[in-house]
């Protein structure tokens, strides 16, 4: 499971030039950065091959990783729902909607289903209050959405 | 560095005071009899500013400041005591009382909490504010430390004890806000992490979030068997701390009283771990002069520290041909209970409680270590409590210790030269061993036995001493962080030693994570405290007639009786061991 996950020469060649730096250890987050990038989450086992390779103890990794709400340490799924729930969607019933996604994925916010399919977020603003409420997945923005339209958008991305 | 000299004026309190530059306001209040409330604050560690306990009134600042972190600044204008400031200090201790368990009574620290009396001493006698309160899995898998989420108030001493002191860093703050908590990577359970049972996190810890595993339910169980015979025996910084636990000041030697409440308590026979510190010497000298003479790995390392053999093996794995092969006093006097005694005595081994007071958390984990088990798997220590557990056991039974008559440890087993005592102490290893060492390689007798080089709370120590026209280097470190320092040496083979001495904690084993907690005055890692402890050892040595391990009559005995010389077979097989790697990787 976790060769599923290693640092690609790119990340190696990265972190290399990080440690030539001053202040070496302060690229912890870039590196975590790009190894997000590229797994769409911090896996354990590369966590500890970072801080191997930075000299820099786990739990300071580790810690770093759970500070940051950017990091996430679970694999997202495949597609990220997104739910605005800035004020403009709010008042016009982005609760309703986000409660439909809840059960038409049968999971709660910041979970993902277990087919490794789904990712369920909530934003704020996404600056189309016009279109509200919308909610976006991956980077296509649906808007004036009502909780019925849910399970059509759901089921685009579950035969792709 | 002419920065650092210069001196600066300030008013605290409508009294003036000069202080170097870079002084906080917290010290230079201090200079004038105010110590400001804190909690957070060590003044061992770095200063974290985390608690704000500690805040004061700066004139022209537009908020309290915390004066643990603020340096002092020409002309300053600081109150520390106005009606707001109290209020302030102590609206914030009532909102870490929030977050906290109301559970004093019944908590393992009550009497000794320092937020306890912080809340005593701010005048909290209600508690206001009814949030919500965290609630966490204690984390009970540590052979060694056990840790309780709840009880922390996230002061983050363990986590700069961890890291600047002992170097292991095992322990980081993860998440943010209201869900930060103390952890090791990846929320693993002790048992999975690089801790290495020092127990240090346990000794700064303001309340009870750091714990020793208890262990006393298994005594109480064993001293109520009368199948079984339960053996004592107890480290030498026992007797130099213990009676702290019950109020007198450090650094009284209580060995005999030791012995007494040993038997109160219903302990059948009472060696004391000195003699094991004797055996130790005799073996691990003769395994130095054998690598110095016959070209054997070195520097050899000593090995005597518990949280030491298991930081090596985690954080410097490819140097552990270094590490001298011979057991702790601990587990040898174990190992000699179980054999030997058990055989001269007619007593089914299995029949046998080993049980070790100890001034250390970690010897917890080295009595669980396969490795310290006999060929059935059987530990040849059974249960290890420290000395506080031992503390909390006698005052369960009313037994004050202070007033015991003393008395003299079980013999066989039980007689110590003064190399063994002072073993306790950072030095006293390689001091014990030099003297042994020393007349093994040259067959003249020792004159001049002190070795005052190697003595002293100095983090790094180091002497030559000219044995027979060689000069043989020694190095003593003690808390881990110490000992990384002359470890990266020996790992790039630059080390220029023979011989190194490594002792887990600050102090040496003195200022262990079982000892008592420091007391109402006294910080923990208090050099004081450290020294007087010490000097109770050194004492008890300087009494001595006897001060060299070999010529221990009784360990002659053993060997004539038994393990036949040092480094026999016999003893390879009771009193020595091997180290392996451990992980995860220590970093």
């Amino acid at each position: 499971m976790s060769d599923t996950y290693t640092i690609t020469p790119e990340i190696e060649a990265f972190i290399e030039e990080c440690k030539g730096k001053e202040f070496s250890k302060s690229y912890l987050i870039a590196v975590l950065h790009k190894i997000q990038a590229k797994y769409g989450f911090l896996p354990n086992n590369l966590m500890e091959e970072v801080a191997i390779r930075m000299e820099i103890p786990t739990s300071k990794v580790y810690g770093v990783a759970t500070f940051y709400h950017m990091f996430t340490l679970v694999p997202e799924g495949k597609h990220i729902v997104n739910i605005c729930l800035g004020t403009a969607c709010y008042v016009k019933g982005a609760e309703q909607v986000l409660n439909s996604l809840k059960n038409s994925l049968k999971i709660d916010l910041n979970q993902t289903t277990e087919d490794g399919l789904f990712t369920l977020k909530a934003t704020r603003c996404i600056g189309t209050c016009g279109l509200a409420p919308v909610v976006m997945v991956d980077e296509k923005v649906y808007s004036n959405v009502t909780p019925d339209d849910v399970p059509v958008i759901i089921a685009k991305y579950k035969n792709k | 560095m002419t920065e650092n000299t210069k001196m600066v004026t300030l008013i605290i309190d409508g009294k003036k005071v000069e202080v170097p530059h870079g002084t906080s306001i917290m010290n230079a209040a201090e200079l004038l009899g105010i110590k400001v409330p804190r909690l957070c604050y060590h003044p061992k560690l770095s200063v974290e500013g985390a608690c704000r306990v500690c805040i004061v009134e700066v004139k022209g600042a537009r908020n309290f400041i915390a004066s643990c972190a603020t340096p002092v600044a020409e002309g300053m204008e600081v109150t520390t005591t106005s009606p707001e400031i109290r209020q302030a200090r102590r609206d914030i201790v009532e909102l870490i009382l929030d977050n906290h368990p109301k559970d004093c009574q019944t908590c393992e620290r009550d009497g000794n909490c320092e937020l306890q009396r912080l809340a005593y001493a701010m005048g909290v006698r209600n508690r206001y504010f009814e949030g919500e309160k965290k609630n966490y899995e204690k984390d009970l898998s540590g052979a060694a430390v056990v840790r309780d989420p709840n009880k922390c108030i996230l002061c983050q001493r363990c986590v700069r004890v961890c890291e600047e002191v002992q170097g292991v860093t095992c322990l980081s703050q993860a998440h943010r806000g209201f869900k930060t908590v103390v952890m090791p990577a990846f929320d693993l359970p002790f048992a999975e992490s690089v801790c290495t049972g020092c127990g240090q996190c346990i000794n700064v810890c303001p309340t009870a979030a750091f714990l020793e595993k208890d262990s006393t339910k298994q005594v109480w169980k064993a001293l109520a068997d009368p199948e079984l015979t339960v053996i004592a025996q107890f480290a030498p910084s026992v007797r130099a701390a213990i009676g702290e636990g019950f109020g007198l000041p450090p650094g009284r030697n209580m060995q005999g009283e030791v012995i007494t409440a040993l038997k109160l308590v219903g302990c059948d026979i009472v060696f004391d771990t000195t003699f094991g510190a004797d055996l130790t010497i005799v073996e691990e000298a003769n395994e130095f002069v054998q690598r110095l003479t016959k070209g054997g790995t070195l520097p050899m390392i000593t090995s005597c520290s518990a949280a030491w053999m298991k930081y090596v093996e985690q954080f410097h794995p490819t140097i552990l041909d270094h590490i001298s092969t011979c057991k702790s006093p601990m587990s040898m006097v174990s190992a000699m209970t179980k054999s030997f005694y058990a055989q001269k005595q007619n007593i089914d081994p299995a029949k046998i409680f080993n049980l070790a007071v100890m001034c250390c958390t970690a010897k917890k984990y080295e009595a669980a270590r396969p490795e310290m088990c006999d060929e059935h798997g059987r530990p040849y220590t059974d249960t290890v409590i420290t000395t506080r557990e031992f503390v909390w056991m006698l005052k369960s039974l009313g037994i004050d210790l202070p007033n015991l008559e003393k008395s003299e440890p079980d013999p066989v087993l039980g007689f110590a030269t003064g190399a063994a005592d002072i073993f306790g102490a950072t030095g006293g290893v390689m001091e014990a061993a030099l003297r042994t060492a020393y007349e093994i390689v040259t067959g003249e007798t020792l004159i001049d036995i002190n070795f005052n080089a190697v003595r002293g709370m100095k983090g790094i120590k180091e002497a030559n001493v000219n044995v027979s026209g060689t000069e043989v280097k020694v190095a003593v470190a003690h808390g881990l962080g110490n000992a990384r320092q002359l470890m990266r040496q020996v790992e790039d083979g630059t080390s220029p030693y023979h011989f190194i001495e490594i002792m887990g904690c600050p102090g040496g084993c003195i200022g262990g994570g079982g000892q008592p907690y420091a007391g109402t005055n006294v910080m923990p890692l208090d050099q004081n405290m450290l020294e007087a402890r010490a000097r109770a050892l050194y004492n008890i040595d300087e009494h001595k007639v006897l001060r060299k391990s070999h010529e221990n009559p009784y360990v002659q005995r053993l060997y004539k009786e038994f393990l036949g010389k040092p480094l026999s077979e016999v003893s390879h097989k009771y009193l020595h061991t091997h180290y392996k790697q451990h992980f995860p990787v220590g970093i």
